[in-house]
Order: C-alpha cells, then structure tokens, then sequence
C-alpha cells in the first residue's frame, strides 16, 4: 500500500520503477497548469482591459453612453477640461462664435512645436543664423516644410486674433462681467503682434532687418525715453541710453539685437503669453462661460444702473 | 494697366495673409451683420408685442418646447472643434507645401530695401508715419489704441446687447468700432501694402513701381500758410488750432453722443470719467483722418510747430 502510493505520487522524483511514472508530457502539464490558469486569467483581462488596474489607473470612468460618462469624459481630462461639461446649445454652432478664439490657440500649439523643431537647427549669432536658414530649408529633411508652417502659422493667428476680437466686440461680449477678459485678450493681442514680430528678424535677412530697423527707430522718438523724442535730448537721453538702445541693444541691429529678439521670441513673450492665455481661459469660465448667444434683452426692460 | 506689377504685390508670399483679409474681413463683416439684423428683426416684433415678449425663447436660432437649454460638450462641441483643427491643419499643410516663406538676402546695413516694409500687421502705423511724426505715429497711437481698447468696456455703459449680435441696440459702439478697425487700421494696411511703393511713394494697383520717380511736392507748415515767420506766434497760432479742432471736434462728439433718445439714455448712466474718457479717445481718433484730409488736400506738413515736438 505504502509502496503503491509512493509509486503513484507524482511528486516524488526519485522513484526505482520507471513504469509505474506518468509520462512526462503529463508531468510537464501538471507542472505548467498553475502557469496556464495564471495567463488564461491575463488573458481574460485583456479582453475585458476595461477592469484591469492599468486602464483604471489611467481612465478614471467608464465608457458606456450616459449622460455622467460624456460628462466625466471633459472633467477628468486635463486637455478638455477648459471646457465646461456642458454648454449652451446655440453656442456650438459655427455662426455665433465663428470658432476664431479656439483656432488663436491651436495655431499657438502648432507655432510652439515647429518652433522647438526650429531651434534645433538654429543659432542666433551673425553670420551663422542666415547659414542656418539655408541649411534648414535646403537640407533638413522636411525643413522647408517646418520653417513654412511656423511662418504662415504665425500670418494665420494674427488673422484669427484679429477676427476673434472683431467677433467678441460685435456680440458685445466684453460687457459685465467679462471686462477684464477683454482687457487680457487685448494684450494678449498685442503679444501676438509682438511675437510675429521679433520673429521676422530671426533669418537675418534683408527682410527681417530692414523690417525691424524701420519699426525700432520708432522708439528714438519715444517721447521723453527717445533720443530723438519731444523732452528726449532735454533729459539727456542719447542715442547710447534710450529705449531703442534697451531694445537693440545697441545703437544698430546687430548681433545683439538678434540675441535680444530671439530670447524675446522664444522664451520671454511665449512665457508671459503663457500665464495670460491660463487667465483667459480660466476667466471665460469663471465669468459665466462663453457669452452667448443670450436671449435678447429689450430697451423697455433696461434697469436704473446701480449708483 | 501693368498687371504683371500688381502680380508681383499681390503674389508676394508675406502678402498672402493681406490677401486673404481682403476677402476674409468683408466675409465676417456680412455673416456677423447678417444675424445682427436678424436679432433687430426679433427686437423690433418683442418690442411692438409685449405678449409675446414674455413668452417667446428671444433668440433667432430655432426653438422648440423641450428642447434642453445645454448640451454636452462631449461630443457636440468637441467634434466641432476637432473638424476645425482639421481643416485649419489641412490648410496649413497645402500652403506650406505649395508656398515657400521668404527669404531674401543676408542682412546688408549699407544697401537700403527700397521699399522698406513692415511685417503686414504694423503697415497702417507705418503709413501713419506719412502723417506724423514718429512720436505719434509709432509711439502715441499705438498706445492710445491699445489703451482705447482696454478702455471699451468701461465707458460703454449700454447694457443692450450683451452675448448676441445687434446694430439696433448698438450703433454708436459698432460704428465707431468699425471705422476704427476697418477703415483706421485694416484700409491703411492694405494702402501700405498694395498702393506704396519705392519711397514709399503713392501708386495706384497696376501703376508701374518707378524706382527713379521724383514727386516735387512741396508740403507746407499751417502758420507758412498764413505768412507767419517767427516764434513765439509760430506756436501760438498751432496751439489756437489745435485747440480749436479740440473744441469744434468735442462738440460734434457730444453731438453725436447724444444724437438720438436712446443715445442720451446711455449717456444719462455715463459717469464724467467715462465721458471724458470717450471725449479724449474719440477726439484722437478723428484726428487722424482729418490729418490725412488736410495733407492730401492742402498739402499741411505740420499743424502746430514748437521748438520741442510738431503735430
């Protein structure tokens, strides 16, 4: 008995009669079934992924189609969240908002990543920065096409900035209490402007240098800061301490002056354009959402203002 | 008619942008009015029909009892935007590809770009420059527009028409908005575009660029005009007019100011502040046409001259 049931025991290894031993296929199998049971369950999590601790960990609601999932479907993501959950019926339709302030701000991220793209291959220093241009457009595979995009991107935002503007002033969007949006929006416009414009000198080129030349001798004339100012010469400003000097720094464009731009360009304006985009959005939320279109409120109906 | 030269302004790359204003800006203009007038239409029936006002959704967009007020971002509004980024990318694609960005030759401080241009958003303040001086054209009119706007909010004390389009409840504000935008800003920087030329001189679309083109106009001074030769009386006669465009100009504003009964209503709720504010801005703005009037009439260089600055 003893005997027989240590034969039988698959367990023992070590037995002196080799017949009395299930073959080794059906040893292996008894062996690698935990293994089996373990990657059928995997496998039935991968299936049903949707339950797994990966997916929970990342997805923080389920799928199906309720009012609660399209809902969480915008909260629970960083990059839809600037949206409410939901919004006013009217307001999704093209006609109302013309979609101009949401196009500034892809146009900003397609700017910002053929940007970075950009100055990998770019230095700004004399001499080398136009021999970057060549290179880049001749050379770089699909360099051409970066340096177009970032270009004709930076024309197009100025274009959506402007009409956005247009829109909101026609809506009269910027009344109570969206006020200090507005004030934001307009630097923020201004800063559009600005960033176009400190890019133009980058290539170092005929263009871009007579460009900046016309538009900072304007700032000789800055009245009291400028050199060549109402009041400028009367307080001792000279062309060596005034406000274009500060730009350029210098007395001419020149390599300073494209240090000066670039760090302008790539790192100061985006930065503070930045922050000022966050106050934007946050306060469109804040002040009640986009404004409209609101009903229509009759002249028979105006209030006292309040004193 | 050389049509090849308007070829050259108009296919120019960095003019594309312009290009595409002049027909994307009156695009806007009419889809935008189109819906004003539309509202106008609702305000005039609720107004005549107190009835219905009380019971009507007061929007003209379509309406149906049931209907919820909100709908959920996800999808309604994201597809939307996801269709536009699409769109816009596509664009941007097919330009880039077809359309390479200028390039010309490296920076040269001793030969002269002639014309020299400004990046296409700033021409209008550089064809201002024509007009002023640099003090005023490239320092206080950028200022006084940036600030005018910042200032919009706070002195329009019409509480009509807030989040819908309308002209009715809004003339004032809209027009003189557009004429700032339209005529001040956006016509000066197509004339700086397709109408300047080598030194930056005035020529017609399809007008040949003459490099060697003199122009011998001899622009004169508002006291030369009155035989004035010598200081002080140089700037006391600027000052007087000056003072006198002020004058005239601030009356015909407060005029238009409360031209109508509904305009004195809102100018009723306006705090001296506010007005003075708007008075100041206005007042400046119409400077600048009016400045252009007087040099491309009477050939007026300066105003009023002092030893220190010239208008």
């Amino acid at each position: 008995m003893a005997d027989e049931e240590k034969v039988k025991d698959p367990e023992v290894e070590e037995t002196p009669s080799g017949e009395s031993r299930p073959p080794l296929i059906k040893r292996l199998q008894v062996t690698l079934q935990p293994f089996v049971d373990k990657g059928k369950e995997d496998w039935n999590a991968v299936r049903d992924h949707k339950r797994t601790q990966l997916w929970k960990s990342v997805f923080r609601h389920k799928l199906d189609d309720t009012p609660r999932n399209r809902a969480l479907a915008v909260l629970t993501n960083v990059f839809l969240h600037l949206h409410p959950a939901k919004v006013n019926r009217d307001a999704v339709r093209f006609r109302f908002t013309w979609g101009m302030g949401g196009l500034s701000l892809y146009l900003f991220i397609v700017l910002t990543i053929t940007g970075v793209f950009l100055m990998f291959y770019y230095h700004p220093t004399k001499g080398q920065a136009y021999a970057d241009i060549m290179y880049l457009h001749n050379d770089v595979p699909f360099g051409g096409l970066l340096r177009n995009m970032h270009r004709w991107a930076a024309h197009l935002m100025i274009i959506t900035v402007w009409l956005h503007m247009f829109r909101v002033f026609l809506t009269g969007s910027y009344k109570t209490p969206r006020e200090f949006n507005w004030m934001v929006g307009v630097i923020l416009l201004v800063l559009t402007s600005l960033l176009s414009f400190t890019g133009y000198l980058l290539p170092d080129d005929q263009l871009g240098f007579w460009a900046v030349t016309v538009g900072t001798n304007m700032a000789r004339a800055t009245p009291l800061l400028g050199h060549e100012g109402p009041f400028g010469p009367e307080l001792g400003i000279t062309a060596y301490n005034d406000v274009r000097f500060a730009l350029l720094g210098g007395s001419i464009v020149d390599s300073n002056a494209l240090l000066r731009a670039y760090i302008w360009h790539c790192i100061a304006i985006p930065l503070i354009l930045s922050v000022l985009l966050a106050v934007h959005f946050w306060r469109v939320r804040k002040d009640g959402s986009i404004s409209g279109p609101s009903p229509v409120m009759l002249e028979s109906e105006m209030k006292r203002p309040r004193k | 008619m050389d049509w090849h030269q308007l070829w050259v302004i108009v296919s120019a790359p960095d003019n594309i942008p312009i290009v595409a204003i002049v027909f994307l800006v009156p695009f806007f203009v009419w889809y935008g009015f189109r819906q004003s007038f539309a509202t106008d239409r609702l305000i005039a029936k609720l107004e005549g029909d107190p009835k219905l006002a009380k019971v009507h959704h007061r929007k003209i967009e379509p309406y149906r009892e049931g209907w919820e007020q909100k709908v959920h971002v996800w999808p309604y509004l994201l597809r939307v935007e996801l269709l536009a980024t699409i769109i816009v990318t596509v664009i941007l694609m097919v330009w880039s590809i077809t359309v390479n960005a200028p390039l010309e030759e490296p920076a040269n401080p001793n030969l002269t770009m002639n014309p020299s241009k400004a990046p296409w958003y700033f021409l209008g303040l550089q064809e201002i420059l024509v007009y002023f001086d640099p003090w005023i054209a490239g320092v206080l009119m950028p200022t006084l527009i940036i600030v005018g706007l910042i200032a919009i909010p706070y002195i329009d004390t019409n509480p009509l028409g807030n989040g819908y389009y309308t002209f009715r409840q809004r003339k004032f504000a809209i027009l003189t908005f557009c004429f700032g935008f339209l005529i001040l800003w956006l016509l000066l920087v197509l004339i700086g575009t397709f109408i300047r030329g080598p030194g930056w001189m005035w020529f017609w679309p399809g007008e040949t660029w003459d490099h060697h083109r003199l122009i011998f106009e001899t622009n004169v001074d508002f006291h030369e005009m009155l035989g004035i030769k010598s200081q002080p009386w140089i700037g006391l006669v600027g000052f007087l007019a000056v003072g006198l465009y002020v004058v005239v100009f601030g009356f015909l504003t407060h005029k238009l100011i409360v031209w109508t009964e509904f305009n004195r209503k809102i100018y009723a709720r306006m705090t001296l502040l506010q007005y003075l504010t708007l008075q100041t801005l206005l007042v400046s703005m119409w400077a600048l046409p009016l400045k252009i009037a007087l040099r491309q009439l009477f050939r007026i260089k300066y105003v009023w001259v002092t030893p220190w600055f010239s208008i």
